[in-house]
């Protein structure tokens, strides 16, 4: 196989193709449309910047983006905190390999279902006469059902945490089976405490599996549209939902500045994550 | 961690644990139990009835749009994927293992293909195909699209075997004469043979349930994710809930059919006292 220098170029062909004409030529359809001019029907070749002027002088596309820069961070936060102490339980807590593996399916296996499906299923639970609300009035914890439980943001933010969770989990809890074990005995020998091993040698050694989590759910909420539209009743906004309506409406030009600006916003904050990690070594 | 005996900390993750499996579990549970609702039922408890009249109207074509044709569609497409995705990932994967002008190209277009918001790979191909005059369908446009999602993975989980592959095994079986073509064949196949089954588990699921990128690639005939998405939007019965319990009990057959097939295999090697796979 040495022999043959051209194998590897034939071998990753399909490969290339895909990413060029499915990611890269579209990306760049994106880039050229976004500078066309529209009407109520059609998109018209041309070079203009009225697109972006639009958008960027617009109050409601800051608002919006912040808006999605906040479901980003709570979510980051909460899906960090939850994939971590998943992840630490089943790497340190968990010892024999089978109920590690069985306990890590079960975690997994939401990942493979339909995320809509997912979505609709709070519907019975958080409604106004859903489960909590009718446990909550029973045992005289409030008079009335809460309306903010369905169709708000609190709704948002749960569905995403609820939706993207795993995706802490599985980087996490790959970084944690790597940390060699007698690290931690000799932090133990060494006086160290459950805490100080904690926060000076596992969360230390887990930075890069953080990192790849981090990008994974930053990158997913910043690109929604669905789980916003859903869970907020179209009561929320988001960048990802300006940019499909603006689709429904046929002004795709619009909606490809829109999407040019969501594509710097993330790369740009993928960018200062993979600052901590080399995602190759962590193959 | 430490002796025999459990720290205290471990029953407390424990139960942390067990409430976070309830929370992915709990609400797919009740549209499960709730999609049994009798005639009357609404969205919500309570129960009123029991009855298989919501899954007898999905078969009602008027009912709920067209759930038997998107189904096919879906399913069709995720087959498709699935054998795309095995086929290209391993073939990449194996590339990689040599060294070659722009693979570093290729891996960061894998990466940004993870990192890329699906909207804009759905309404990038979407305008593509548009301005190029050619019509979006499910088995081109949303085919590609759906590749952009299952591609990367199939190619880390191809990365992350093949880091771990002893290649011992390939000399000898060159030393034996056999050809590159027998060595991928007969030896590295086998070896890695439960990985290229997850690696299809995650091309053939995820195609089925992708909605983002389908939305501008699929052209006029609804996949099913797209189906459920409209039907959120005007249906408010139960059938709706005995949709979700139809398309998740078949996502649970797929992937228990998978596990499946991998212990089998694992079975079969033990049995014929192979030590493939467990090279030091």
């Amino acid at each position: 196989m040495q022999s043959k220098s051209y194998i590897p170029y034939l071998q990753v062909a399909p490969l290339a193709f895909v990413f060029g004409a499915f990611l890269v030529i579209p990306i760049l359809t994106i880039l050229v449309v976004s500078f066309w001019d529209y009407d109520f029907a059609r998109i018209i070749p041309d070079f203009v910047l009225t697109n972006y002027r639009e958008l960027l002088g617009s109050p409601v596309t800051l608002r919006t983006y912040l808006n999605t820069l906040r479901y980003a961070a709570i979510v980051w936060v909460a899906t960090l905190a939850i994939g971590f102490t998943i992840a630490y339980f089943l790497a340190f807590h968990v010892r024999s390999d089978t109920w590690q593996t069985a306990c890590f399916l079960i975690c997994t296996v939401p990942f493979l279902t339909s995320n809509i499906i997912r979505m609709i299923s709070w519907i019975p639970f958080l409604g106004r006469n859903g489960l909590l609300n009718s446990a909550l009035v029973g045992a005289g914890i409030v008079d009335q059902p809460l309306e903010f439980l369905l169709f708000s943001d609190f709704a948002v933010v749960l569905a995403f945490v609820h939706l993207y969770t795993l995706f802490m989990i599985v980087p996490i809890f790959n970084s944690m089976m790597r940390i060699d074990r007698s690290l931690i005995e000799a932090a133990y020998d060494a006086g160290a405490n459950g805490l100080q091993v904690l926060t000076s040698v596992i969360v230390p050694l887990c930075k890069p599996g953080i990192a790849i989590g981090s990008i994974f759910v930053v990158t997913l909420v910043m690109g929604d549209f669905v789980t916003v539209r859903f869970m907020s009743g179209g009561q929320s906004a988001s960048v990802g939902l300006m940019m499909s309506n603006a689709i429904s409406l046929l002004q795709y030009p619009a909606a490809a500045a829109n999407a040019v600006i969501l594509l710097v916003v993330v790369l740009l904050m993928v960018g200062a994550m993979m600052r901590i990690v080399d995602i190759r070594k962590e193959l | 961690m430490h002796g025999r005996k459990r720290p205290k900390s471990f029953y407390v993750l424990g139960a942390f644990f067990i409430l976070f499996v309830l929370f992915l579990y709990g609400p797919m549970s009740t549209i499960f139990i709730l999609s049994f609702q009798g005639p009357d039922g609404g969205l919500t408890f309570p129960m009123r009835g029991v009855s298989l009249n919501w899954f007898r109207n999905l078969t009602e074509k008027q009912m709920v749009g067209d759930f038997a044709g998107s189904f096919a569609r879906s399913f069709s497409l995720g087959v498709i994927v699935m054998l795309l995705t095995v086929v290209i990932a391993l073939s990449g994967g194996l590339a990689f293992r040599h060294r070659f002008k722009g693979a570093g190209v290729i891996f960061y277009m894998a990466i940004a293909s993870l990192i890329v918001p699906s909207i804009l790979v759905s309404l990038g191909i979407g305008l593509q195909f548009r301005i190029i005059g050619w019509d979006t369908t499910w088995y081109g446009s949303a085919l590609g699209a759906h590749l952009t999602w299952t591609l990367p993975f199939g190619l880390l989980i191809m990365f992350a075997i093949f880091n771990r592959f002893n290649k011992s095994y390939e000399e000898a079986a060159r030393d034996l004469g056999a050809t590159p073509w027998q060595v991928i064949r007969h030896v590295v196949i086998p070896i890695i043979l439960p990985s290229l089954i997850g690696i299809a588990l995650f091309g053939l699921t995820l195609s089925y349930d992708e909605f983002a990128r389908t939305l501008m690639t699929a052209g006029t005939d609804n996949t099913l994710p797209l189906e459920i998405y409209a039907m959120t939007t005007n249906v408010t019965t139960p059938v709706l809930y005995a949709l979700g319990t139809v398309t998740s009990a078949f996502s649970f057959i797929i992937i228990i059919f998978a596990l499946g097939a991998v212990t089998f295999v694992r079975w079969r090697r033990a049995r014929h006292g192979s030590d493939a796979g467990h090279g030091v």
